[in-house]
């Protein structure tokens, strides 16, 4: 495995003293690796995912990134540490247009590379750029995620981190955001991600964890797991491609 | 009916606009109503009008600026209490409101700034006295501008002011990055600390802006009307329906939203009676909540 980017070890999280929600996961991720973490609803991956962006209280392990302990990191260092999130919904400022979505993010670049960076996220956006002056509220559900994305890109992130960045599309937009995924890993950022939709995520990571109340529970390579009968178990008896739909309960 | 009351009414508008902008800062951007915001304004007048004094002991009387009622002093004196007032709103919401908010429930923070509204008033009734006071008691001749319009210089200077200060707030919101945060922190909180906003350096610059234009429309008040104990509580429900009919968090919106409360003000002064100019806000206030709640400028967001 390559150098490691993150580095989240026994990881204890939830909102409210005494009541964990995440009770000692441990992951790695690997510089210009997709990772996916797994598991069935309520396994605790929102949290976990949270937890490392500084947005749940942690009250145990550590978080790594690049070596230096960000475990007590305020959510609003994150993007200076050099971890970039995008939440799974309400990921965009409604009311700005396109452009000042992306430039209110910017503030940790020099102001000279604002516009640069700009125009380098419209170019590998070229959706976004009809849209530059509209309010983020009247884009599309696959627009807002790829205004989300970028928006978490454009400070050059060590490590880009999604919560679901499937949920709520249809079909034909989940597709475009995993292609679009597996086109930022091939431009060299690393990736970690949530996903219910265990099928296609599994088929662009590299490698996977399966969190289950709150644990990790099993790893593998993305493209094996799928076929792993040990995941199967541990989504209930379930394949994950129907846990997938919503089916686990 | 004479048109003296556009006047009249741009005069009102803009001290209910200025102390508006402040209003609808906080709550778009705190989350709360902010009950003790026209207290600032008393407190930023009667701090300039002591710093006034104040130079006047040192350098003797100092003579007016052309045909205006005041000099230099009265400038400088505005800009330390601008300064004074600022301090004022970031030590009042370091001792109470941010320790309340962290607790979460904006209406405990509300009632809170109603009893600073209330101490802050006594405060002030104490020091100085509920007596008016004033910056100049010299009386201006004011010139007709056709129409049987007629305005002093002060009026004139004090209305450019006030476009000056209300476009430069603006251009702050929509054009620095300061702005787009304040923006950024009012739409999405959550997602403002992700992209890495520090909130408490935002919250800090939303009571520098509503603390310092606040005390600008205090002495817009002390210059044109008088300075009491009361002058900024009774600016509050203008101001709050200013905030609303403009809609919440729209700066340029709460700008109108108070001309156009002054001059339905002074409207009614002429056409039914002076005793019937404080219900002219109420009723604005509820028609706009009845009609169109989210006000002039308001988005409904999807």
């Amino acid at each position: 495995m390559s150098e490691t980017v993150l580095d989240v070890r026994d990881l204890e999280a939830g909102y409210e003293p005494g009541v964990p929600i995440v009770r000692g996961a441990s992951i790695t991720v690997g510089r210009g690796e997709i990772v996916v973490v797994l598991g069935p609803n309520g396994a605790g991956k929102s949290s976990f995912i949270k937890a490392i962006a500084g947005l749940v209280p942690i009250t145990g392990g550590t978080v790594l990134l690049d070596g230096r302990d960000i475990t007590a990191a305020p959510a609003h260092t994150m993007v200076r540490l050099g971890l970039a999130f995008v939440p799974q919904t309400e990921n965009i400022f409604p009311l700005m247009s396109v452009e000042d979505n992306l430039r209110v993010a910017c503030g940790i670049l020099e102001r000279r590379e604002v516009p640069v960076r700009i125009e380098e996220m419209y170019a590998a956006f070229p959706d976004l750029v009809r849209q530059r002056r509209t309010a983020a509220c009247n884009l599309s559900g696959g627009q807002r995620q790829m205004l989300a994305v970028a928006r978490a890109l454009i400070i050059h992130p060590k490590v880009l981190v999604l919560d679901e960045p499937s949920a709520g599309l249809s079909p034909k937009f989940v597709s475009t955001v995993f292609e679009m995924l597996a086109g930022i890993r091939k431009s060299g950022v690393t990736i970690l991600l949530v996903e219910q939709n265990a099928k296609a995520a599994l088929a662009i990571g590299d490698r996977a964890y399966v969190l289950v109340e709150g644990k990790d529970r099993h790893e593998g390579v993305a493209s094996e797991l799928w076929n792993d009968p040990v995941v199967a178990e541990l989504y209930l008896g379930q394949r994950p491609s129907q846990a997938g739909k919503g089916g686990a309960a | 009916m004479s048109l003296q009351f556009i006047v009249d009414g741009l005069l009102t508008g803009s001290m209910i606009g200025l102390g508006a902008i402040g209003v609808t800062l906080t709550y778009s951007i705190l989350r709360f109503s902010n009950f003790a915001h026209g207290d600032f304004m008393a407190w930023g007048s009667y701090a300039t009008l002591a710093m006034v004094s104040a130079i006047g002991a040192t350098f003797g009387k100092v003579a007016p600026i052309g045909p205006l009622s005041f000099g230099w002093p009265l400038l400088v004196a505005l800009v330390v209490g601008m300064a004074f007032t600022t301090l004022l709103a970031l030590l009042l919401d370091k001792v109470l409101f941010s320790r309340l908010r962290s607790q979460g429930q904006a209406i405990i923070v509300v009632m809170a700034s109603f009893g600073a509204s209330m101490a802050l008033r006594s405060l002030l009734e104490f020091t100085f006295t509920s007596r008016p006071t004033y910056f100049s008691r010299a009386i201006q001749i004011a010139m007709p501008v056709g129409f049987g319009i007629r305005i002093t210089p002060d009026q004139i200077a004090l209305l450019l002011l006030t476009a000056v200060l209300v476009h430069g707030v603006h251009l702050l919101m929509t054009r620095t990055q300061t702005g787009r945060s304040m923006q950024a922190l009012s739409q999405n909180a959550a997602l403002a600390r992700i992209v890495g906003i520090d909130v408490a350096s935002v919250v800090r610059v939303t009571w520098i802006i509503g603390g310092a234009l606040a005390c600008v429309a205090g002495v817009m008040i002390g210059i044109l009307v008088q300075i009491r104990p009361f002058m900024g509580f009774d600016m509050l429900l203008p101001m709050f329906a200013a905030a609303i009919l403009g809609g919440i968090g729209s700066i340029p919106g709460a700008v109108l939203g108070g001309l156009i409360i002054g001059l339905a003000e002074a409207g009614a002064v002429q056409l039914i009676g002076a005793e019937w100019r404080a219900a002219v806000s109420f009723i604005i206030l509820m028609a706009v909540l009845f009609v169109r709640p989210i006000g002039l400028f308001g988005v409904r967001e999807r």
